[in-house]
């Protein structure tokens, strides 16, 4: 733990030598460059990529769907959950049929929603909203049940009226369980905008939809850098919305 | 002790002369338990009967087509017939084959990874970096790139779940290991324990619970990924269930595979409760 603020080289030495070898492979003729590709095209597609106005087109669609599914989806989530752990009659009402549902996997809900909603961006949507609203509903039932009874007690104390119950005391003593519920439902709606792209190829355009049309076109240089390129979204998002909760919780004494 | 004398003045029981109160106090708990129970239920069917009224009266007043909202009574039917033709149970075992080679395959690799990172700090600088990069990118997006390496049979399906399942069980025994109390570790030093008895009465009991988190989530992910690579491209399982039968639009088996889905989950969470509880009780006893 010594070395931590210095940079460690090994870690690199795994990549390097899986690129060397993939590289020595390609050139030397070794394996079937159609099934695997050289490097140096994966490059040059993803230069052709990125000079086409289309690439952008699908990325900025992706994005949209993603980012407006996730925000419908966290905030009915954060109403949800923030409703079930204040209130004992709608957890009882509520509770068990979320629980339930929560159990069908993800992406079962796809067809359905297709079949009701059609292909196009209005189920995705929905669906991606579905995937963010599981987990910000838990972690929001997590924060607003580990509120405790002396905090409760003082808001009685101030007189406070149910808003500022909500506002003052429920939310902001429940934010880090609802903020990393957020962040793991910013996750699941990544995922679930790339599935559903995935499986409703054939409507509309976005990353998911080029990468995949790559598959069906046998073109492994665009899919390994559609590859590349979905990861580096995924891990975008997850870095901002780790800094984008440290910078919500500066408030917050650090943990002892 | 004040409420339960209170509850005595609530439901007043006319006592035997000889009959203790030690007798009577469960039964009344057992019956208010009951009650309660049964208040639980009857509130938590509120909502889901009210969908269900929505659903059937969409279906009786024809708010939606047919052939995009079917009636409760046809999805009924579709249910029967697969139930009893054995068509559903087999997709089941179908998928659920699938998930159990992918948690064996899965979870052994992600087991020695974790191994590997917690117990050697040079495999962990080698290993790790790589690693974190790879456990970030979504396994779907493997998909098209696996299909082009192992074709879209049996090898991807297991292959692209297993993936699934390495990542959270090797970065929970990962931390399993990690967040070991230096103490415990120097109780063994006073010992003197070799190394395998280090590992199995230190290492693999303390981050025991770590691991059974790890497992957890890798068996819901494996399950969520299941589905998905099954209605990607699938001849058998239930994703291909959904698939296949969305492209005849028969909605009703596609709700009928929803359902068992839905029923499958809850079999999962619920023998994964079980095996929790028997995990933590073996580990209060142990303390």
């Amino acid at each position: 733990m010594s070395d931590k603020q210095t940079f460690d080289w090994r870690g690199l030495v795994l990549p390097v030598a899986f690129v060397a070898l993939w590289y020595a492979l390609t050139s030397l003729h070794l394996v079937n460059t159609k099934l695997i590709v050289p490097p140096a095209g994966v490059l040059i597609t993803g230069w052709k990529e990125l000079a086409d106005l289309n690439f952008y087109l699908g990325v900025a669609l992706s994005l949209w769907r993603d980012l407006s599914g996730f925000a419908i989806g966290a905030l009915a989530g954060v109403a949800v959950g923030t409703l079930i752990g204040v209130s004992r009659l709608a957890d009882k009402l509520i509770g068990p049929t979320f629980h339930t549902a929560r159990q069908i996997s993800l992406f079962a809900w796809l067809p359905l929603l297709s079949a009701l909603l059609g292909t196009g961006d209005g189920a995705k949507v929905i669906f991606i909203a579905f995937s963010a609203f599981y987990p910000v509903v838990l972690g929001t039932l997590e924060g607003v049940r580990g509120v405790t009874a002396g905090h409760a007690e003082v808001a009685r104390v101030y007189g406070f009226n149910r808003a500022q119950v909500l506002f003052k005391l429920v939310l902001p003593a429940a934010s880090p369980q609802i903020l990393s519920g957020v962040r793991l439902g910013l996750i699941y709606a990544w995922l679930a905008t790339i599935g559903a792209e995935f499986l409703l190829v054939n409507d509309g355009q976005g990353l998911g939809n080029i990468v995949f049309k790559g598959r069906n076109a046998f073109n492994v240089e665009l899919i390994v850098f559609g590859l590349l390129a979905i990861g580096l979204v995924g891990n975008v998002f997850n870095r901002i919305a780790t800094r984008a909760e440290a910078h919500l919780l500066r408030w917050r004494p650090p943990a002892p | 002790m004040s409420a339960s004398t209170d509850d005595i003045h609530v439901f007043p029981v006319t006592t035997l002369p000889g009959e203790s109160a030690s007798v009577r106090q469960p039964l009344l708990e057992a019956s208010q338990f009951l009650l309660k129970a049964l208040g639980h239920v009857l509130l938590g069917s509120v909502l889901p009967a009210l969908l269900f009224a929505l659903w059937w009266t969409a279906a009786e007043r024809h708010w939606v087509a047919e052939q995009i909202l079917p009636p409760p009574a046809f999805v009924w039917e579709s249910l029967r017939d697969v139930l009893q033709t054995g068509e559903l149970l087999n997709h089941v075992k179908f998928s659920a084959a699938r998930v159990g080679w992918s948690l064996l395959i899965g979870g052994a690799i992600g087991l020695v990874l974790g191994f590997g990172m917690g117990l050697s700090r040079t495999f962990k600088a080698y290993v790790f970096p790589t690693f974190d990069v790879l456990a970030q990118l979504p396994v779907l997006g493997w998909i098209p790139l696996l299909i082009i390496f192992v074709g879209i049979e049996e090898p991807l399906k297991i292959t692209a779940v297993s993936i699934a399942v390495v990542v959270p069980v090797a970065l929970s025994m990962l931390n399993g290991i990690a967040n070991i109390p230096t103490a415990l570790l120097e109780v063994g030093r006073v010992y003197r324990f070799d190394a395998v008895q280090t590992i199995t009465r230190i290492v693999l009991p303390a981050a025991a619970p770590s691991l059974f988190t790890g497992l957890r989530q890798g068996v819901m992910q494996a399950w969520l990924s299941v589905i998905f690579v099954e209605l990607l491209s699938s001849s058998e399982g239930l994703g291909f269930l959904m698939a296949y039968s969305r492209s005849l639009s028969q909605i009703d088996m596609v709700i009928v595979a929803m359902l068992a889905i839905g029923v499958v989950g809850i079999l999962i969470e619920l023998s994964l409760r079980l095996i929790e509880s028997r995990l933590q009780g073996w580990r209060r006893s142990a303390f």
